[in-house]
């Protein structure tokens, strides 16, 4: 089976710096694939990279088919003359030159994508009247309505509450679920656990990446870190907290504070 | 009031360039606010000064030196950064003006052309050379066709980079295309009601559109009709004026920035 995506010894420099080392995973068909890290790890640089918006130092990235993408922030004034049936029209045929007319069919492709994320009732809001959790959507309708393989979302659920949040990621399952690849970045990968079928997890810009169960191990986390760090299991919830003595609060944020 | 004023050349020369001007500034005007870049705008229209001051100066058409200013400085300002395109466009203003100031002296010394920096500065819609009108209303319309040619990779890419890129538009070729438009729209503005004014023909009707629709491509016919009823308005108006101080027309620049300024205040009292 030919892969959705291949990541194989991916290095990018940024400004003089090494953000990525050596990074490699791959994303099978209908994969859904967590990619987690601290602030800073390089999350944002792994997908930009893949888009191809950064040039790798070395190694390479394998696309098969189209791909969507969800930034992670996107700042619309209020007032912008852009419904969201405009949006996700746009994520159709945004790229193309010429005129373009009113249509049926197009209509309706925009229509039945703004249903599949639930938000019928908000497509002809301004995009920058949505909630947090709302523009989401609508982002997700942008990038899913030109039927991508494969879709990159950059930290959809930074922003969003707990209940927000589990419904974008039961969204993005059943889009998996439809044979898209879906490749998620977060600092806590918590809400993506129910969801997720592998993970790659970023840390000092070197990636372990495997299933959960796999990779968020004592050992292979340690060994990423260079340090310490334990992995807590409790009420189906993964903590990973840095082995020095302190406990700190239950969240991968803190790991990377800690020197 | 306004006896002769549909036989008068100068008034069809004036309505038919001040509309052209109108119809563009408005459409352009809409992505113009919607790119954050009505700055860059404003120092566009102050470069094409220089142009103006040179065509007195020379003697030429002065919608080709305001133009050809305005291409040089929207090849300046093409190429950079979303985030130092502010600072770029500052200094921009700075050199033009500068520049316009010296050749606005030449021209007044040397062709004894008194009212130059007025009709630079604040326009001269009813002492434009006849065919002016002719030209306007062309190119308005060649900027219009443009515009719709690109506004679906424009909008996507004004909305955010990453998502135009990432459906393949190029973003520097669209971004480069539209500063010419814009360019070509602060051109016309700067001939209709003078380089520092044109600003309020390209921002206030697009602000106000905003206002009052969602849709992106009704914005823009919005903005261009409130943009031709501030223009015509302000034509009539001036030609009225003769009969409040008998003899003196007023300046017509200040009625259609009055009517702009008018038109935006009641528009921001709703909200689509
Ligand atoms: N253009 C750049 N030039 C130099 N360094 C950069 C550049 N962009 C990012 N970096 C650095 O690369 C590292 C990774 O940044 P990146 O934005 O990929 O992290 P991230 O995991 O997405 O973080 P966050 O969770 O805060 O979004 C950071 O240390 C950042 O300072
Ligand atoms: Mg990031």
């Amino acid at each position: 089976m030919s892969m959705a995506l291949e990541v194989s010894g991916l290095t990018v420099r940024l400004g003089g710096r090494e953000v990525l080392r050596d990074v490699g995973f791959a994303l099978a068909p209908g994969a859904f694939c967590g990619l987690i890290g601290a602030n800073g790890s390089g999350k944002t640089t792994l997908l930009r990279t893949i888009l191809g918006f950064e040039t790798a130092a070395a190694g390479r990235v394998t696309r098969d088919g189209a791909v969507g993408y969800v930034p992670q922030k996107l700042e619309l004034a209020p007032d912008m003359p852009v419904r969201a049936r405009d949006l996700v029209a746009l994520g159709l045929d945004g790229q193309r030159f010429g005129f373009s007319f009113p249509s049926a069919r197009r209509r309706r492709v925009v229509a039945e994508m703004l249903e599949a994320v639930d938000l019928l009732g908000f497509a002809d809001q301004r995009v920058g009247e949505l909630s947090g959790g709302q523009l989401q959507r609508v982002l997700i309708a942008h990038a899913l309505v030109s039927k991508p393989k494969l879709l990159l979302l950059d930290e959809p659920l930074a922003n969003l509450d707990l209940r927000a949040a589990a419904e974008i990621v039961a969204l993005l399952k059943r889009v998996a679920g439809q044979g898209v690849s879906v490749l998620i970045s977060a600092h806590d990968m918590n809400p993506l656990l129910g969801a997720m079928h592998q993970l790659v997890y970023l840390a000092n810009g070197r990636a372990a990446s495997g299933r959960t169960e796999q990779v968020v191990r004592t050992e292979v986390l340690s060994e990423l870190y260079g340090y310490h760090i334990d992995v807590i299991r409790v009420h189906g919830r993964i903590l990973v907290v840095a082995g020095d003595g302190h406990v700190h609060a239950h969240d991968h944020e803190h790991v990377a504070t800690i020197p | 009031m306004f006896e002769g004023f549909w036989t008068s050349q100068v008034v069809w020369n004036a309505l038919l360039i001040g509309g052209a001007a109108a119809v563009l500034s408005g459409c352009i005007g809409v992505f113009t606010v919607l790119r954050g870049q009505s700055f860059a705008g404003h120092a566009l229209a102050d470069v094409s000064s220089a142009g103006g001051a040179l065509s007195l100066l020379l003697g030429i058409n002065p919608m080709l030196g305001f133009f050809g200013l305005g291409l040089l400085g929207a090849l300046g300002l093409s190429g950079r950064r979303q985030g130092d395109g502010d600072l770029a466009a500052g200094i921009l203003l700075g050199a033009g003006l500068g520049l316009t100031a010296l050749l606005l002296h030449f021209a007044i010394s040397l062709r004894n052309s008194t009212g130059a920096a007025a009709v630079v500065m604040f326009g001269s819609l009813f002492s434009a050379p006849p065919g002016a009108g002719a030209l306007a209303l062309g190119s308005a319309l060649a900027g219009v066709v443009l515009l719709g040619v690109i506004h679906r990779p424009l909008l996507l890419s004004s909305l955010d980079a990453g998502l135009a890129a990432v459906r393949g538009v190029n973003i520097r070729l669209v971004a480069g295309v539209f500063l010419v438009l814009l360019a070509l729209a602060v051109t016309l503005s700067a001939m209709a009601v003078g380089a520092i004014l044109s600003t309020a023909l390209l921002i206030g009707p697009a602000a106000a559109a905003l206002r009052l629709t969602r849709r992106p491509g009704l914005a823009c016919a919005l903005a261009a009709g409130l943009g031709v009823f501030c223009a015509w308005g302000g034509v009539a108006l001036a030609y009225a004026s003769y009969g409040f101080t008998p003899g003196r027309v007023w300046p017509v620049s200040f009625f259609i920035v009055a009517l702009v300024f008018c038109t935006y205040a009641a528009a921001s009292l709703r909200r689509a």
